[in-house]
């Protein structure tokens, strides 16, 4: 059923189809829409065996998550920005218990100062904790990729972060196709875990470990989450088959110069890449971090443009760091340009001004750019 | 066993007599809820757990709600017969660092019995003052100085912090009275909604006393009325346990070395008087001389 909605409501019914069990937010925005459409459909009765619960705090949100999903419940939560890094304790605890929660993240800038508006210095704070991250580029994918997430996260037992701008995505209205309820339960089904809290057979979660047991925890984390790049292929592929394609943790066009960027950004680039005859990357799964795809598709290039926006302040771009990494040894020449932080527009013209700074050699290893000068901001 | 096999408490702990009378008393239907502190560091450790219920541990401040979570999946899956949600927390977890949780989850009135272990302060981290600490006492963070004579804050009342959410069950109990917890517990299950108990724990490593006298200890508190003995249904008061004949404070904080030196400090008299104060208060308050 083609519809045109926002994307809150892309999420929000998504959210409806895969069945979830217990229900847990708190307001925020560009996020708060999301968990209003699941609480109206919540008053109309429209959520089975579902148990909406109204918390105090992002915190409280996602610590109820961790006992409903320790108890053999699906789990939902939405959030962005402060409210995600107040959740990040029990995240990375969830991370660490194995806890399958998927959490949506509207994108948002942190503070100070103070903005409501979109960038990915948010989720990538968390980059290091345990949870799988995705990133978004329209709402018609964002729609499609929480019965996906659900499926990774339960296949996994990692907790699942679904990003997407903040209002560039959630408030816009497009035209989504949206599910049916026989293909999310023909493609997901019911939740089941081997392992939960039970009085028949009774464990104990979250022990402490001393050192001669802790590292073999993490030890098995990592391993755990370097093998989920062949589960989120499967159940990428998997999707193909019945529904649309998105392509695979990365989705990449070749060129003799490649950009390369993450959520809503690429879209833009995409454009600027066509026009311009380059190749493009689109970064789907930034962890677990497809280091081999990437280095795969763009060893061979002359150039990589990488747009960032968030940064790792005292040293560069976050995604830039990454792709360095993956890069190392190989031979492309590497830029990168921080974008966009803060809701600030990224338009075409911007993008062309940074690859003609690297096509004329003017580039250096990285910049800001689409600064003001900065008396112009000061009153 | 429900709970014991090989927890690695201090000896005279009181933590593993209130959990042990809890647990039997609800016949090992529980699903426990435990944050950081002590009776986690006891109990939990990987590959020797003691708890022979199912059993889960997620941050210092989360308790209360890691519970609702639980709550509402039974109750979304049909497994509400299973067992009662159970908190167990110490006083730092429960009256500081995750009072606004536990209020939230108060609030909504989620079917869980919570559990306070009250042992006056941090005693995981080495007896640093909680809200818990009473006026006077020393801790490592309140030491008895020449100047300022330990704690000078009274205890935050965690008593009136729970009824003032309107929910149905409110009580105090002491591991001095083992047969009063266990029927506390009982009757707590019998609500449907949130319940609070708050439980007297003393402490022989962080007060400083015999670790033979855990009990004695813990009745003098009720003997004095700095620890009353209370019960609450639906907001009202429903029963007391009265106290024959009402000792002078003095006598409960002589046997504690956290005291010691309110009896040589040029302020410490004030600071009995202040809590002999406190005592009458509570006497009055709740009715306790027999």
């Amino acid at each position: 059923m083609r519809k045109v909605v926002r994307g809150f409501y892309a999420i929000a019914y998504a959210v409806k189809l895969c069945r979830p069990n217990v229900i847990c937010a708190y307001p925020i925005t560009p996020q708060t829409e999301i968990v209003e459409n699941l609480a109206e459909m919540y008053a109309n009765g429209e959520l089975e065996n579902c148990k909406y619960i109204t918390a105090e705090s992002e915190f409280e949100a996602a610590s109820i998550l961790v006992g409903a999903s320790a108890a053999g419940a699906r789990t939902f939560t939405a959030t962005c920005s402060q409210g995600l890094i107040l959740m990040s304790e029990v995240l990375l605890n969830a991370a660490g218990m194995r806890l399958p929660i998927v959490i949506v993240n509207t994108n948002r800038a942190l503070s100070a100062p103070l903005s409501i508006w979109p960038d990915l210095q948010d989720s990538m704070l968390l980059r290091d904790g345990g949870i799988i991250q995705i990133y978004i580029e329209d709402n018609q994918e964002a729609h499609e990729m929480i019965p996906q997430a659900y499926k990774i996260a339960e296949s996994t037992m990692f907790p699942i972060m679904v990003c997407m701008d903040g209002f560039k995505l959630t408030h816009a209205y497009e035209p989504v196709d949206l599910l049916d309820q026989e293909t999310v339960d023909n493609f997901l089904p019911p939740y089941d875990p081997p392992i939960k809290l039970s009085v028949k057979n009774p464990l104990t979660f979250g022990s402490y470990a001393p050192p001669d047991c802790y590292m073999e925890f993490r030890y098995k984390m990592h391993k755990d989450m370097i093998n989920a790049k062949k589960t989120i292929e499967k159940v990428f592929r998997e999707w193909a088959e019945i529904k649309n394609d998105w392509g695979g943790m990365i989705e990449y066009k070749e060129g003799r110069t490649v950009l390369v960027a993450l959520g809503s950004l690429i879209s833009t680039i995409k454009e600027v890449a066509k026009e311009m005859g380059l190749g493009y990357l689109k970064v789907r799964t930034y962890r677990p971090f497809p280091a081999e795809e990437i280095r795969e598709v763009l060893k061979d290039c002359d150039n990589v443009i990488v747009f960032d926006r968030a940064v790792s302040f005292g040293y560069e771009g976050v995604l830039t760091i990454d792709i360095r990494n993956a890069l190392y040894g190989e031979s492309p020449d590497i830029y990168s340009f921080i974008v966009g932080l803060g809701g600030r527009d990224v338009p075409k013209t911007l993008i062309e001004k940074c690859v003609s700074k690297v096509m004329s050699g003017k580039a250096k290893r990285y910049s800001f750019e689409g600064l003001k000068e900065f008396e112009e901001v000061l009153y | 066993m429900y709970f014991g096999k090989g927890h690695s408490a201090c000896y005279g702990c009181p933590l593993p007599i209130a959990v042990r009378n809890v647990l039997e008393a609800l016949e090992g239907k529980c699903f426990v809820v435990n944050p950081t502190g002590c009776l986690e560091i006891i109990s939990s450790q990987y590959g020797k757990s003691a708890w022979g219920v199912p059993y889960i541990h997620s941050t210092f401040e989360n308790a209360p709600s890691v519970a609702s979570g639980i709550a509402a999946a039974l109750e979304v899956l049909g497994r509400e017969d299973e067992g009662h949600v159970v908190v167990f927390a110490g006083d730092g977890a429960t009256a500081d660092i995750g009072v606004g949780y536990l209020s939230s989850m108060l609030h909504r009135n989620d079917n869980v019995l919570y559990i306070c272990l009250d042992n006056e302060a941090y005693m995981n981290t080495g007896n640093q003052q909680s809200s818990q600490t009473p006026f006077g006492a020393h801790t490592t963070t309140t030491p008895a100085g020449r100047v300022i004579p330990g704690k000078v804050l009274r205890r935050k009342d965690m008593v009136a912090f729970a009824l003032a959410h309107g929910i149905p069950y409110v009580a105090t109990a002491s591991v001095a009275f083992p047969r009063d917890l266990r029927r506390k517990a009982k009757r707590a299950v019998e609500f449907r909604g949130a319940k609070y108990i708050h439980v007297h724990c003393p402490c022989p490593t962080g007060w400083y006393f015999d670790p033979s006298k855990t009990i004695q200890v813990a009745k003098l508190a009720y003997e004095t009325a700095l620890f009353p003995i209370v019960e609450f249904e639906y907001g009202r008061l429903v029963r007391v346990r009265k106290i024959k004949k009402r000792k002078p404070v003095e006598e409960y904080l002589k046997v504690q070395g956290r005291f010691r030196h309110l009896f040589k400090h040029p302020e410490g008299s004030k600071i009995i008087a202040e809590l002999q104060r406190i005592a009458d208060e509570n006497a009055v308050r709740y009715g306790l001389d027999a």
